[in-house]
């Protein structure tokens, strides 16, 4: 035999899965949200999601060329970026504030910290308090929100989000339930559930993105610890402070947030237990953001703030290995 | 009961190739080279260069304590004692030897002897003097393992029948095909350390040895046969063991510490042969398979046969042959050379091909968490291996690099295809040389 060999180090057979794969299948389990934003905030939704992900792949590939290194748009990360910080803007939102947005995701939240695998953030997050910081108008403007489509009306009607109508009238003195705010604008648990209610484009539907997200479970690329957890948590804290529970799991993008955000592999703890910690501390700072706090809503800066935590977290879980001896005190 | 432990993976198993193969008795070659370190310290010559030896013939003596003698495994005369690539491609010393194709045996081997009157020291007397050491891959002597210090008592005496790596079906076969043998080998095992219990592990995808062996163990009361879930690697040591009694052995700690002996299936065969039959462990049962050999087998092999011929008899390789390993995919050694000698850790030689054996570039890692969710031993296999890469030596320590017994079920799910094993040998290397230091 004078064929050269291979010599390298066990394991000789690998896995299959690979990150383009992994990447691809979550991008694969957003097709029911991607079909809830189209449904509910029109054709709008889609252009504004397709300049996201081009935006963010000619970035990723121009930084990659600039810098001499291998080109890896191709792994579907950047279009992950792109579709879910375009969940995160009305719909009505210039289409060029998308655009800068997707370009500092991905060049500063994710290359400048060394590309995939370095970020330290959440790259669409970072997007979306960008955008958030340079056009707080048109990013939290009634103006830039529209009221669902409904199929009665073509005409996009600027409508707040239900989360700012309760934060509002709450602050206003209301002392009505919020259920009956909601009412008055004709919007129950069920509009909430499916989506059809004012909103970001990717956020509203929590059925849509329920759906992708089991699918991911069951494929176990996601840890189900985190939207457990993270949901709980929002739950009973509201719950005990005399909120309605319900209306603040429904409502807002804790369901993009929590799903699809949180459980970012990259900016998310390793073991199961340091899961189990970031979750908890993602529910009380959104329940506090949105009960305390000047914005109405709190995931994307409770998800960056844990973010920055991870390393810590990750320090103080590490799992009990196996056969553990308590070291003896000198 | 599910006898199992945490983490762990099943991948794709492979055994179809060569499962239904019967073990079958490979020609003695022309010329042996076996390696004087076959389990412990190496051990030193004791024939010259043209000396006349017969199968059997002991052809060195052990080093020290942890040492074992090895034994002649062809009848002919030395031809060198020389340096040889060994499967890890590590060149040592090896005794060669040419056959006179005589196939005389040395007096008294493979003699029956009635060894029922035989005494504890007596049995692990004769197991060190036919050499034998687990035939897992590490290749530990047996005679050490069944020295426990006084204070330590062996309750149970585990036999591995796992062979939880894919392709592998060597001791499948053997409990197939000689599991009174095996039986009789725990007993004298048993014997040995004056335990209680014995326990015969096999994975549920081995039905066929299963029945055999709880067929043939049914009506003795000291031994159990346990059927383990299929995840690799339930035949690791310490994964057995708790899978069988529950317990965890100490991080730094023997199984002896938990009162446990853990031995091969291949070793009690072998333990059986040395006593009873006055047999030194000169033979051995090895699986040559995978999807790149022609006609795979399981083969009944002189330990010092080069792999070349092992392959040439199997039909040689197939066109796609891409990484040849001694041992199983998951823990064994590539090969650099075919002229690496079997030698006594040999549980299989497999000829892969490269659409399973691929080897892939190393992505970034995207902690998706996987390694840490399947680590047997609960390590956190890639800050271990962060810290090895940036020669974080000590923090790697503290993390349980020494642990780590480098079973490969992180690299294998790794989604990023980082070759973590590789950064645990040079780790653990670099750790090792830092203790000695101090």
């Amino acid at each position: 035999m004078d064929k050269m060999l291979i010599v390298s180090a066990n394991p000789h057979i690998r896995d299959k899965s690979s990150i383009a794969k992994i990447m691809y299948i979550v991008i694969l389990s957003l097709v029911p949200a991607i079909f809830a934003s189209y449904w509910f905030f029109g054709f709008r939704a889609i252009v504004l999601i397709l300049i996201a992900i081009v935006s963010c792949l000619i970035t990723e590939a121009a930084i990659q060329k600039f810098r001499k290194k291998p080109v890896t748009v191709y792994d579907g990360s950047a279009i992950l970026t792109g579709i879910l910080l375009a969940f995160n803007v009305p719909a009505n939102i210039p289409w060029w504030i998308v655009m800068l947005g997707s370009i500092f995701a991905i060049a500063i939240a994710k290359q400048a910290f060394g590309g995939l695998g370095y970020n330290i953030f959440n790259p669409a997050l970072i997007g979306r308090a960008f955008m958030l910081a340079s056009w707080p108008v048109e990013m939290t403007s009634n103006k830039f929100w529209t009221q669902p489509y409904t199929g009665k009306t073509m005409d996009a009607i600027s409508s707040a989000t239900p989360l700012n109508l309760v934060k509002t009238a709450l602050k206003d003195g209301s002392t009505k339930e919020t259920v009956e705010i909601l009412a008055e604008k004709g919007v129950g648990y069920w509009e909430l559930f499916i989506g059809n209610v004012s909103g970001c484009i990717g956020e509203t539907s929590f059925l849509a993105l329920l759906i992708g997200v089991i699918a991911l479970m069951i494929l176990g690329l996601v840890n189900w610890r985190v939207p457990f957890f993270y949901v709980g948590t929002v739950f009973i804290m509201t719950w005990l402070m005399g909120y309605d529970p319900v209306f603040h799991i429904l409502a807002g993008g804790l369901a993009l947030g929590a799903f699809y955000m949180a459980t970012d592999m990259v900016t998310s703890p390793i073991s199961n237990n340091g899961n189990i910690v970031f979750a908890l501390g993602l529910g009380f700072l959104t329940v506090s953001i949105r009960v305390w706090g000047g914005y109405p809503e709190g995931v994307s800066y409770s998800i960056l703030i844990m973010n920055c935590l991870v390393p810590l977290i990750n320090k103080f879980t590490v799992p009990k290995k196996f056969g553990f001896v308590k070291p003896k005190k000198a | 009961m599910k006898y199992t432990f945490s983490g762990g993976y099943h991948p794709p198993d492979g055994k179809s190739y060569s499962e239904k193969m019967p073990i079958e008795k490979m020609p003695s070659p022309k010329m042996a080279a076996i390696h004087l370190h076959q389990g412990g310290a190496p051990s030193k010559a004791v024939v010259n260069i043209g000396d006349e030896v017969k199968i059997g013939q002991p052809i060195s003596e052990a080093s020290g304590f942890v040492s074992v003698p090895v034994h002649a495994s062809i009848s002919g005369k030395i031809k060198a004692i020389a340096k040889i690539t060994d499967a890890a491609g590590i060149k040592s010393d090896a005794v060669i030897i040419e056959s006179d194709g005589k196939e005389e045996m040395f007096p008294g081997v493979g003699v029956k002897v009635d060894y029922s009157q035989f005494s504890a020291d007596e049995i692990k007397k004769k197991i060190f003097s036919a050499g034998v050491t687990g035939m897992g891959g590490a290749k530990f002597p047996t005679h050490v393992k069944l020295s426990p210090p006084a204070e330590k008592r062996i309750n149970h005496i585990i036999l591995n029948g796992v062979e939880c790596e894919p392709y592998l079906t060597a001791d499948d076969r053997l409990m197939q095909e000689s599991p009174d043998t095996i039986i009789e080998g725990l007993k004298l095992i048993m014997k040995v350390v004056n335990a209680e219990s014995g326990i015969i592990g096999i994975e549920k995808n081995k039905p066929e040895s299963i029945r055999i062996m709880k067929d043939k163990t049914a009506s003795m009361k000291d031994i159990k046969v346990i059927d383990l879930e299929v995840k690799y690697p339930q035949g690791g040591e310490k994964q057995l063991i708790f899978a069988a009694i529950g317990k965890e052995v100490p991080s730094g700690g023997l199984p002896m510490d938990v009162g446990v002996v853990v031995s091969n299936v291949g070793t009690a065969n072998a333990v059986y042969e040395a006593v009873a039959l006055n047999k030194p462990f000169y033979e051995r049962v090895v699986s040559v398979t995978g999807e790149s050999i022609t006609n795979p087998k399981n083969l009944l092999v002189r330990i010092g046969t080069p792999t070349s011929e092992l392959i040439e008899y199997c039909g040689g390789v197939k066109e796609d042959v891409y990484k040849v390993v001694n041992g199983g995919p998951m823990m064994g050694a590539a090969m650099y050379s075919m002229e690496a000698p079997v030698h006594k850790g040999t549980s299989g030689i497999l000829c892969l091909s490269k659409e399973n054996a691929a080897v892939y570039e190393e992505q970034p890692c995207i902690s998706c968490g996987k390694c840490v969710s399947v680590c047997p031993l609960k390590l956190v296999p890639t800050e271990i291996q962060m810290n090895v890469q940036y020669k974080k030596y000590e923090d790697a320590e503290k993390l349980g690099i020494l642990d780590c017994m480098l079973c490969g079920t992180c690299a294998y799910v790794c989604p990023a295809k980082r070759n973590l094993v590789h950064y645990f040998m040079i780790g653990r290397a670099r750790v090792a040389e830092m203790k000695r230091k101090k």
